[in-house]
Protein backbone atom coordinates (compact mmCIF):
# COMPACT_ATOMS: atom_id res chain seq x y z
CA UNK A 1 0.00 0.00 0.00
CA UNK A 2 2.59 2.52 1.09
CA UNK A 3 4.69 1.59 -1.86
CA UNK A 4 3.33 2.44 -4.59
CA UNK A 5 2.67 6.00 -2.99
CA UNK A 6 6.57 6.50 -2.32
CA UNK A 7 7.44 5.28 -5.81
CA UNK A 8 5.22 8.01 -7.60
CA UNK A 9 6.93 10.76 -5.09
CA UNK A 10 10.46 9.45 -6.05
CA UNK A 11 9.06 9.63 -9.45
CA UNK A 12 8.58 13.40 -9.14
CA UNK A 13 11.64 13.65 -7.37
CA UNK A 14 13.61 12.24 -10.48
CA UNK A 15 12.40 12.45 -13.69
CA UNK A 16 15.13 12.42 -15.56
CA UNK A 17 14.51 9.20 -17.75
CA UNK A 18 11.95 6.47 -18.06
CA UNK A 19 14.51 3.73 -17.55
CA UNK A 20 15.65 5.23 -13.93
CA UNK A 21 12.36 5.45 -13.08
CA UNK A 22 11.74 2.09 -13.91
CA UNK A 23 15.12 0.66 -12.34
CA UNK A 24 14.24 2.99 -8.95
CA UNK A 25 10.45 1.42 -8.84
CA UNK A 26 11.94 -2.03 -9.17
CA UNK A 27 14.06 -1.65 -6.22
CA UNK A 28 11.62 -0.27 -4.43
CA UNK A 29 9.69 -3.68 -4.58
CA UNK A 30 12.59 -5.41 -3.93
CA UNK A 31 13.00 -3.75 -0.85
CA UNK A 32 9.09 -4.33 -0.13
CA UNK A 33 9.09 -7.93 -1.04
CA UNK A 34 12.75 -8.03 1.16
CA UNK A 35 11.41 -6.77 3.65
CA UNK A 36 8.19 -9.17 4.07
CA UNK A 37 10.76 -11.92 3.63
CA UNK A 38 12.89 -10.87 6.72
CA UNK A 39 9.59 -10.07 8.51
CA UNK A 40 8.41 -13.84 7.40
CA UNK A 41 11.94 -15.35 8.61
CA UNK A 42 11.71 -13.65 11.85
CA UNK A 43 8.08 -14.79 12.58
CA UNK A 44 9.25 -18.47 11.77
CA UNK A 45 12.47 -18.40 13.54
CA UNK A 46 10.26 -17.20 16.81
CA UNK A 47 7.94 -19.82 16.80
CA UNK A 48 10.75 -23.19 17.33
CA UNK A 49 12.39 -20.57 20.40
CA UNK A 50 8.25 -20.75 22.03
CA UNK A 51 8.17 -24.29 21.11
CA UNK A 52 11.29 -25.07 22.56
CA UNK A 53 10.23 -23.06 25.60
CA UNK A 54 7.56 -25.38 25.92
CA UNK A 55 9.49 -28.49 26.06
CA UNK A 56 10.84 -27.31 29.84
CA UNK A 57 6.88 -26.10 30.40
CA UNK A 58 6.59 -28.61 32.60
CA UNK A 59 9.61 -27.49 34.86
CA UNK A 60 8.18 -24.38 34.36
CA UNK A 61 4.77 -25.09 35.90
CA UNK A 62 6.20 -27.61 38.59
CA UNK A 63 8.23 -24.92 39.91
CA UNK A 64 5.96 -22.23 39.75
CA UNK A 65 3.08 -24.63 41.69
CA UNK A 66 5.39 -25.94 44.12
CA UNK A 67 6.50 -21.92 45.04
CA UNK A 68 2.63 -21.04 45.48
CA UNK A 69 1.57 -24.49 47.08
CA UNK A 70 4.12 -24.37 49.89
CA UNK A 71 3.24 -21.23 50.30
CA UNK A 72 -0.61 -22.37 51.53
CA UNK A 73 0.79 -25.29 52.85
CA UNK A 74 2.87 -24.02 55.16
CA UNK A 75 0.31 -21.14 56.25
CA UNK A 76 -1.97 -24.34 56.71
CA UNK A 77 1.12 -26.06 58.87
CA UNK A 78 0.67 -22.61 60.81
CA UNK A 79 -2.64 -22.34 61.47
CA UNK A 80 -2.80 -25.57 62.67
CA UNK A 81 -0.12 -25.58 65.00
CA UNK A 82 -1.45 -22.14 66.51
CA UNK A 83 -4.89 -23.91 66.91
CA UNK A 84 -3.30 -27.08 68.88
CA UNK A 85 -1.03 -24.84 70.60
CA UNK A 86 -3.60 -21.73 71.73
CA UNK A 87 -6.98 -23.76 71.59
CA UNK A 88 -8.39 -20.90 69.26
CA UNK A 89 -9.51 -23.63 66.56
CA UNK A 90 -10.98 -22.69 64.40
CA UNK A 91 -9.80 -19.68 63.89
CA UNK A 92 -6.12 -19.74 63.34
CA UNK A 93 -6.03 -22.00 60.25
CA UNK A 94 -8.80 -19.58 58.46
CA UNK A 95 -5.87 -16.64 59.28
CA UNK A 96 -3.24 -18.41 58.54
CA UNK A 97 -3.97 -20.35 55.55
CA UNK A 98 -5.00 -16.89 54.05
CA UNK A 99 -1.92 -15.43 55.16
CA UNK A 100 -0.36 -18.31 53.35
CA UNK A 101 -2.07 -17.59 50.28
CA UNK A 102 -0.54 -14.35 50.66
CA UNK A 103 2.54 -15.61 51.33
CA UNK A 104 2.17 -18.05 48.41
CA UNK A 105 1.35 -15.24 46.08
CA UNK A 106 4.42 -13.78 47.42
CA UNK A 107 6.70 -16.67 46.48
CA UNK A 108 4.83 -16.87 43.04
CA UNK A 109 5.93 -13.04 42.25
CA UNK A 110 9.41 -13.58 43.42
CA UNK A 111 9.82 -16.63 41.08
CA UNK A 112 8.42 -15.71 38.10
CA UNK A 113 10.38 -12.19 38.33
CA UNK A 114 7.57 -9.86 38.77
CA UNK A 115 9.04 -8.82 42.24
CA UNK A 116 13.10 -8.15 41.05
CA UNK A 117 13.99 -8.76 44.49
CA UNK A 118 13.35 -10.35 47.84
CA UNK A 119 14.30 -7.37 49.94
CA UNK A 120 12.01 -4.05 49.24
CA UNK A 121 15.02 -1.54 50.06
CA UNK A 122 16.43 -2.84 46.99
CA UNK A 123 13.14 -2.32 45.10
CA UNK A 124 13.94 1.49 45.30
CA UNK B 1 0.35 -54.36 32.84
CA UNK B 2 2.55 -52.51 35.21
CA UNK B 3 1.15 -49.64 36.80
CA UNK B 4 3.10 -46.38 35.73
CA UNK B 5 3.30 -45.88 39.56
CA UNK B 6 4.77 -49.39 40.41
CA UNK B 7 8.31 -48.52 40.45
CA UNK B 8 8.01 -45.92 43.51
CA UNK B 9 6.75 -48.98 45.88
CA UNK B 10 9.26 -49.84 48.59
CA UNK B 11 10.49 -53.22 49.10
CA UNK B 12 11.68 -54.56 51.90
CA UNK B 13 15.17 -55.95 51.16
CA UNK B 14 16.34 -56.54 54.94
CA UNK B 15 13.31 -56.71 57.01
CA UNK B 16 15.07 -56.80 60.12
CA UNK B 17 16.35 -53.35 60.12
CA UNK B 18 14.35 -52.34 57.76
CA UNK B 19 16.13 -51.94 54.74
CA UNK B 20 14.72 -51.20 51.84
CA UNK B 21 15.30 -50.61 47.77
CA UNK B 22 15.40 -46.88 48.86
CA UNK B 23 18.01 -47.32 51.41
CA UNK B 24 19.84 -49.71 49.13
CA UNK B 25 19.76 -47.06 46.36
CA UNK B 26 21.09 -44.16 48.85
CA UNK B 27 24.04 -46.35 49.94
CA UNK B 28 24.58 -47.32 46.09
CA UNK B 29 24.44 -43.26 45.51
CA UNK B 30 26.91 -42.91 48.04
CA UNK B 31 28.98 -45.83 47.32
CA UNK B 32 29.24 -44.03 43.82
CA UNK B 33 30.40 -40.96 44.59
CA UNK B 34 32.61 -41.71 47.39
CA UNK B 35 33.92 -44.65 45.34
CA UNK B 36 34.30 -42.56 42.02
CA UNK B 37 35.76 -39.67 43.91
CA UNK B 38 38.11 -41.37 45.62
CA UNK B 39 39.15 -43.56 42.57
CA UNK B 40 39.07 -40.11 40.24
CA UNK B 41 41.51 -38.38 42.44
CA UNK B 42 43.95 -41.29 43.45
CA UNK B 43 46.59 -40.40 41.40
CA UNK B 44 46.59 -36.50 42.45
CA UNK B 45 48.38 -35.82 39.15
CA UNK B 46 49.52 -31.72 38.63
CA UNK B 47 48.04 -32.81 34.50
CA UNK B 48 44.60 -34.33 35.57
CA UNK B 49 43.49 -37.35 33.77
CA UNK B 50 39.96 -37.96 32.31
CA UNK B 51 38.54 -39.54 35.78
CA UNK B 52 40.12 -36.60 37.77
CA UNK B 53 39.14 -33.47 35.43
CA UNK B 54 35.99 -34.75 36.04
CA UNK B 55 35.80 -34.55 39.70
CA UNK B 56 37.97 -31.28 39.22
CA UNK B 57 35.32 -29.77 37.03
CA UNK B 58 32.43 -31.01 39.63
CA UNK B 59 34.43 -29.37 42.46
CA UNK B 60 34.54 -26.10 40.52
CA UNK B 61 31.29 -26.04 39.80
CA UNK B 62 30.01 -25.98 42.92
CA UNK B 63 32.51 -24.00 44.83
CA UNK B 64 31.64 -21.40 41.23
CA UNK B 65 28.37 -21.71 42.35
CA UNK B 66 28.22 -21.16 45.62
CA UNK B 67 31.02 -18.09 45.51
CA UNK B 68 28.05 -16.49 43.38
CA UNK B 69 25.64 -16.75 45.50
CA UNK B 70 27.49 -16.45 49.11
CA UNK B 71 30.25 -14.90 48.44
CA UNK B 72 33.98 -15.95 49.56
CA UNK B 73 32.40 -16.12 53.22
CA UNK B 74 29.97 -19.12 51.78
CA UNK B 75 33.16 -21.58 51.16
CA UNK B 76 32.79 -22.60 54.67
CA UNK B 77 29.73 -24.39 53.64
CA UNK B 78 31.47 -25.89 50.73
CA UNK B 79 31.66 -29.58 51.81
CA UNK B 80 28.05 -29.52 52.85
CA UNK B 81 26.95 -28.21 49.68
CA UNK B 82 28.88 -30.34 47.35
CA UNK B 83 28.02 -33.32 49.25
CA UNK B 84 23.89 -32.41 48.73
CA UNK B 85 24.49 -31.69 44.94
CA UNK B 86 26.13 -35.00 44.56
CA UNK B 87 23.84 -36.85 46.52
CA UNK B 88 20.92 -35.06 45.02
CA UNK B 89 22.61 -35.61 41.34
CA UNK B 90 23.83 -39.06 41.54
CA UNK B 91 20.45 -40.09 42.95
CA UNK B 92 19.13 -38.50 40.29
CA UNK B 93 21.24 -39.99 37.60
CA UNK B 94 21.11 -43.58 39.48
CA UNK B 95 17.06 -43.55 39.05
CA UNK B 96 17.70 -42.99 34.93
CA UNK B 97 18.90 -46.48 34.53
CA UNK B 98 15.85 -48.62 33.91
CA UNK B 99 14.72 -50.57 36.79
CA UNK B 100 16.71 -48.65 39.20
CA UNK B 101 14.91 -46.92 42.26
CA UNK B 102 14.61 -43.37 42.47
CA UNK B 103 15.49 -42.02 45.49
CA UNK B 104 14.63 -38.70 45.08
CA UNK B 105 11.24 -39.28 43.74
CA UNK B 106 9.85 -39.86 47.12
CA UNK B 107 9.25 -36.06 49.32
CA UNK B 108 10.14 -37.70 52.59
CA UNK B 109 13.93 -38.46 51.16
CA UNK B 110 13.71 -34.40 49.55
CA UNK B 111 12.15 -32.85 52.31
CA UNK B 112 14.46 -34.46 55.18
CA UNK B 113 17.66 -32.73 52.51
CA UNK B 114 15.38 -29.53 52.50
CA UNK B 115 14.93 -29.33 55.93
CA UNK B 116 18.31 -30.09 56.68
CA UNK B 117 19.99 -26.83 54.59
CA UNK B 118 16.95 -24.52 56.14
CA UNK B 119 18.09 -26.28 59.58
CA UNK B 120 21.62 -25.02 58.84
CA UNK B 121 20.58 -21.83 57.82
CA UNK B 122 18.27 -21.04 60.93
CA UNK B 123 20.76 -22.34 63.76
CA UNK B 124 24.00 -20.68 61.68
CA UNK B 125 21.99 -17.73 61.21
CA UNK B 126 21.06 -17.05 65.36
CA UNK B 127 24.61 -18.87 66.28
CA UNK B 128 26.45 -16.02 64.01
CA UNK B 129 24.30 -13.17 64.26
CA UNK B 130 21.92 -13.71 67.20
CA UNK B 131 18.57 -11.35 66.93
CA UNK B 132 19.59 -9.54 63.94
CA UNK B 133 18.74 -12.63 62.38
CA UNK B 134 15.33 -11.95 62.90
CA UNK B 135 15.68 -8.82 60.64
CA UNK B 136 15.46 -10.86 57.70
CA UNK B 137 11.66 -11.00 58.88
CA UNK B 138 11.20 -7.03 58.63
CA UNK B 139 11.73 -5.65 55.32
CA UNK B 140 13.13 -1.91 55.52
CA UNK B 141 10.67 0.67 53.80
CA UNK B 142 7.07 -0.51 54.38
CA UNK B 143 4.61 1.69 56.33
CA UNK B 144 4.12 1.17 60.14
CA UNK B 145 0.59 -0.11 59.93
CA UNK B 146 1.24 -2.77 56.67
CA UNK B 147 4.41 -4.36 59.12
CA UNK B 148 2.61 -7.09 61.20
CA UNK B 149 1.06 -8.34 57.99
CA UNK B 150 4.35 -8.29 56.28
CA UNK B 151 6.19 -9.99 59.25
CA UNK B 152 3.82 -12.74 59.73
CA UNK B 153 3.48 -12.92 55.61
CA UNK B 154 7.20 -12.88 55.16
CA UNK B 155 7.71 -15.53 58.45
CA UNK B 156 5.43 -18.17 56.74
CA UNK B 157 7.13 -17.17 53.03
CA UNK B 158 10.57 -18.10 54.96
CA UNK B 159 8.55 -21.56 56.35
CA UNK B 160 7.21 -22.44 53.24
CA UNK B 161 10.93 -22.41 51.83
CA UNK B 162 11.61 -25.86 53.00
CA UNK B 163 8.20 -27.72 51.41
CA UNK B 164 8.98 -25.73 47.86
CA UNK B 165 12.38 -26.64 47.38
CA UNK B 166 11.27 -30.52 48.41
CA UNK B 167 7.94 -30.66 46.57
CA UNK B 168 9.91 -29.08 42.92
CA UNK B 169 12.16 -31.85 42.87
CA UNK B 170 10.33 -34.30 44.27
CA UNK B 171 7.37 -33.42 41.68
CA UNK B 172 9.97 -33.01 38.73
CA UNK B 173 11.68 -36.97 39.29
CA UNK B 174 7.84 -38.12 39.82
CA UNK B 175 6.26 -36.82 37.37
CA UNK B 176 9.13 -37.67 34.64
CA UNK B 177 9.10 -40.54 35.57
CA UNK B 178 5.52 -41.80 35.40
CA UNK B 179 5.54 -39.81 31.83
CA UNK B 180 8.14 -42.54 30.95
CA UNK B 181 6.63 -45.36 32.14
CA UNK B 182 3.11 -43.94 30.00
CA UNK B 183 4.49 -43.84 27.54
CA UNK B 184 6.77 -47.05 26.79
CA UNK B 185 3.38 -48.64 28.40
CA UNK B 186 1.73 -47.28 24.83
CA UNK B 187 4.12 -49.04 23.19
CA UNK B 188 3.60 -52.28 24.42
CA UNK B 189 0.14 -51.90 24.46
CA UNK B 190 -0.54 -50.80 21.15
CA UNK B 191 1.70 -54.09 20.11
CA UNK B 192 -0.89 -56.24 21.91
CA UNK B 193 -3.36 -54.99 20.08
CA UNK B 194 -1.95 -56.24 16.78
CA UNK B 195 -3.19 -55.15 13.57
CA UNK B 196 -3.59 -51.47 12.27
CA UNK B 197 -2.60 -50.35 15.91
CA UNK B 198 0.39 -52.58 16.25
CA UNK B 199 1.64 -49.98 13.35
CA UNK B 200 1.47 -47.16 14.99
CA UNK B 201 3.73 -48.42 17.87
CA UNK B 202 7.29 -46.63 17.08
CA UNK B 203 5.31 -43.27 17.25
CA UNK B 204 5.15 -43.60 21.82
CA UNK B 205 8.60 -45.05 21.41
CA UNK B 206 10.28 -41.84 20.01
CA UNK B 207 8.27 -39.74 22.24
CA UNK B 208 9.74 -42.16 25.04
CA UNK B 209 13.03 -41.59 23.47
CA UNK B 210 12.61 -37.64 23.41
CA UNK B 211 11.58 -38.05 27.20
CA UNK B 212 14.04 -39.74 28.20
CA UNK B 213 16.46 -37.40 27.05
CA UNK B 214 14.51 -34.72 28.34
CA UNK B 215 14.70 -36.86 31.65
CA UNK B 216 18.31 -36.07 31.77
CA UNK B 217 18.08 -32.54 31.61
CA UNK B 218 16.22 -32.64 34.60
CA UNK B 219 17.67 -34.71 36.28
CA UNK B 220 21.06 -32.71 36.32
CA UNK B 221 18.92 -29.55 36.36
CA UNK B 222 17.14 -30.02 39.24
CA UNK B 223 20.13 -31.37 41.11
CA UNK B 224 22.06 -27.87 39.95
CA UNK B 225 18.05 -25.81 41.08
CA UNK B 226 18.47 -27.37 44.83
CA UNK B 227 22.00 -26.85 45.22
CA UNK B 228 21.47 -22.81 44.20
CA UNK B 229 18.35 -22.05 46.29
CA UNK B 230 20.81 -23.84 48.98
CA UNK B 231 23.26 -21.08 48.44
CA UNK B 232 20.81 -18.28 48.16
CA UNK B 233 19.13 -19.52 51.53
CA UNK B 234 23.06 -19.91 53.60
CA UNK B 235 23.76 -16.30 51.78
CA UNK B 236 20.03 -15.40 54.29
CA UNK B 237 22.28 -16.78 57.39
CA UNK B 238 25.65 -15.05 56.27
CA UNK B 239 23.95 -11.83 55.77
CA UNK B 240 20.08 -11.37 57.01
CA UNK B 241 20.40 -7.62 56.89
CA UNK B 242 20.48 -7.87 52.63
Amino acid sequence: MADPTKRNGENGQEPTSSDDANLTARLKSLDARIDQATAQRTRTTESPSRSKSDSSALSQGIRLSAEFVSGVAAGGIVGWLVDHLFGVSPWGLIVCIILGFCAGMLNLLRAAGVLKSARYDDKR
Amino acid sequence: MASPIEQFQIKPIIPVINFTNSSLFMVGAVAVIVGGLLLATRKRAVVPGRAQSVAEVLHDFVAGTLRDAAGEEGMKFFPFVFSLFMVVFTANMLGMIPGFFTVTSHVIVTFSLALLVMGTVVIYGFMRHGTHFLGLFVPSGVPAWLLPFIVVIELISFLSRPISLSLRLFANMLAGHIALKVFAGFVVALLGAGGALAILSPLPLLMAVALMALEFLVAALQAYVFTVLTCIYLNDALHPGH
